[in-house]
């Protein structure tokens, strides 16, 4: 019994960081309608980017957090300006494939200079041992760090006058340009925070897991699970959902082979996304 | 009428040419490249159906193809039943499988709907990874002595050219059904439905029954090409039967050849086809086939959305008469 505690503990831990994952996804598609495909592959790159940098830097992980989401700021308007920016009034066909093409070419990149084989960043944190179970610090730093980013998300959002610009324009574009926002700086900040996100999730993953520049796609689909279950455009929500997530995943592994775990999460998701178009928090506003 | 189209009749010629040119001269290694083309230009033309008719995303249409695979394999060897029976029966449960799951997911819109063929993509290759009778992760092999009931006396050498046959022949029959539901009233149907949905069906267009026909309809020929395809490789298993990738560059064809027309549809899974190929054995480039990729489909979306067919139709206005 208190196995399955134990497991449902340490499946929390990772569930924030899949939260702060969607987190990302979620504020694009919620902000500018925009299904980022790009995400796994950035979440990739943020697993890369504290490889290259623990190597150089071998300090604490986690501070180095700071460079990673800034460079995915940089990243984030770099995509934005090259595969979204013309494609925003465009069906929605085009901006999803536009960002796939952009998620084709960092792959490709990264595997001619990766290859596929495993990388993992050598730092542990001190862990807690209760009885038999040990609960490692990596997996507590990590789920700290994405709450902690993620409530900085939510005052940036609530609080200040660029948040309140990026609701504005998810809620209205039209309104909000007359009253005098620019909504393409305000779209291009959105995404660029969205990108940030996804590469401090990749990089809090590489904390706890081997990985390879594939890595990223199986935390895309999960990011996608997360932002339905969620509903569109509710950030702080996608934290709850992960958290959710990596609960049920923790509950389910100790009784069934892992390989299940896919079809238990996307058969979950097709049937939240059928029945619960609003995401389980969406209020029906329409 | 189809047969004053003509379309139909290049359709024909090209279907002859690539099954002939092979043939003479017992040409094996380009009978090899020609049935990857046939098996890319029939994914890209069944995904246009979705897609460039309908205007809805099909993520996951690599499903059909690995889980016809699947079916088809599951027939003609465990239970060793004729391949052209199998096959079929394959397409015909495949359709099944997506009528059931067209008539819950279509009830979604947009992107939404092209996130649910995801999730439809990952649980299924999840569910045959775990699945006893089709073999778990390792799959299911064909046993040599099952080319032999095919081919005869000489056995897996008249097998394989068997099969090229039959995948040209599904080729064609791909193609084919694409001009057929662009001429016909079903097909005005379904472009109603890519325009405006809501209007469609103000106007008296039953979209959710289209919708699930044409999902259905688009799993038929890729599921029965998987089939064949499965059992002229000799194996199959999860990882290759539901390739995301594979999935995702039917996209690209269909965006570079030109989405929602008959022959772009065909091009663009034959061009790209052959640019992989050239790409994966060039030793400079090899490494960077997907950048290439991803650039010109970026490219494609960016500046030219009607894709090659939609180039030819700004140049030559006529030909959208011819070229269809």
């Amino acid at each position: 019994m208190s196995g399955i505690l134990a497991s449902m503990i340490d499946g929390v831990l990772i569930g924030a960081v899949y939260g702060l994952a969607a987190m990302g996804l979620s504020l694009i598609w919620g902000v500018m309608d925009v299904i980022n495909l790009t995400h796994g592959a950035v979440i990739a790159l943020g697993m890369f980017g504290m490889y290259i940098l623990f190597a150089a830097f071998p300090i604490n992980a986690y501070f180095l957090l700071l460079p990673i989401i800034a460079a995915g700021l940089v990243l984030g308007l770099i995509i934005y300006w090259t595969s979204v920016h013309w494609v925003i009034n465009r069906p929605q066909l085009a901006s999803l494939l536009s960002t796939f093409a952009v998620n084709m070419i960092i792959i490709g990149l990264g595997t001619a200079i990766w290859s596929t084989s495993p990388y993992n960043v050598n730092f542990t944190l001190r862990g807690i041992t209760i009885g038999a179970y040990t609960f490692t610090g990596n997996h507590m730093a990590a789920a700290s760090a994405a709450v902690v980013i993620a409530l900085a998300l939510e005052v940036f959002l609530y609080r200040t006058r660029p948040g309140k610009a990026i609701r504005a324009v998810a809620d209205n574009r039209e309104a909000a340009e007359l009253m005098g926002i620019s909504s393409t700086m305000v779209l291009a900040l959105a995404f660029a925070i969205g990108i940030a996100l996804a590469a401090a999730s990749g990089a809090l993953v590489s904390t706890l897991f081997p990985f390879t520049i594939l890595s990223g796609s199986g935390y895309q689909m999960k990011s996608f699970v997360v932002t339905v279950l969620a509903g569109l455009g509710k950030p702080f929500g996608a934290l709850v959902a992960g958290v959710l997530l990596g609960l049920l995943e923790g509950a389910v592994t100790p009784f069934i082979a892992v390989s299940w775990i896919p079809m238990i999460e996307f058969g979950l998701f097709v049937v939240v996304l059928v029945a619960f178009p609003r995401g389980i928090f969406g209020r029906d506003t329409a | 009428m189809i047969f004053r189209r003509p379309v139909f009749w290049l359709i024909l010629i090209f279907a002859a040419l690539m099954a002939f040119i092979p043939l003479h001269g017992n040409n094996v290694s380009m009978r090899e490249d020609l049935i990857l083309v046939a098996v890319a230009v029939i994914l890209a033309s069944n995904l246009n159906l979705m897609i460039g008719y309908t205007g809805y995303v099909n993520f996951g249409h690599i499903v059909f193809y690995g889980l016809g695979g699947y079916v088809g394999l599951y027939l003609a060897t465990v239970r060793g039943w004729n391949l052209i029976l199998s096959a079929l029966l394959a397409g015909v449960a495949v359709s099944f499988f997506a009528l059931l799951f067209g008539l819950g997911i279509l009830r979604l819109r947009g992107a939404y709907f092209a996130l649910a063929t995801i999730g439809i993509l990952v649980a299924v290759q999840s569910f045959v990874s775990n699945f006893d009778p089709w073999g778990r992760s390792t799959g299911l092999y064909v046993p040599f002595d099952a080319y032999q009931r095919l081919g005869g006396a000489d056995g897996a050498r008249r097998a394989l050219w068997i099969t090229y046959f039959l995948v040209i022949g599904v080729m064609a029959l791909s193609m084919i059904l694409s001009l057929a539901i662009k001429i016909s009233k079903f097909g005005l149907g379904l472009f109603a439905i890519r325009e405006d949905e809501d209007a469609a069906v103000v106007l008296g267009v039953n979209a959710t029954v289209y919708k699930a026909i044409i999902y259905s309809v688009s799993a038929f020929l890729p599921a029965v090409a998987g089939a064949l395809m499965f059992y002229k490789n000799g194996m199959i298993d999860p990882s290759i039967a539901f390739e995301f990738m594979l999935s995702l560059e039917g996209i690209v064809m269909l965006m570079l050849g030109g989405k929602g027309t008959v022959v772009g549809a065909a091009l663009g899974g034959g061009l790209y086809e052959k640019l992989r190929s050239y790409l994966l054995t060039s030793p400079k480039l090899s490494n960077f086939h997907l950048v290439i990729a991803g650039a010109l489909l970026l490219l494609v979306v960016l500046f030219a959305p009607g894709g090659l067919i939609g180039w030819l139709y700004r140049l030559v206005p006529r030909s959208e008469k011819v070229i269809e």
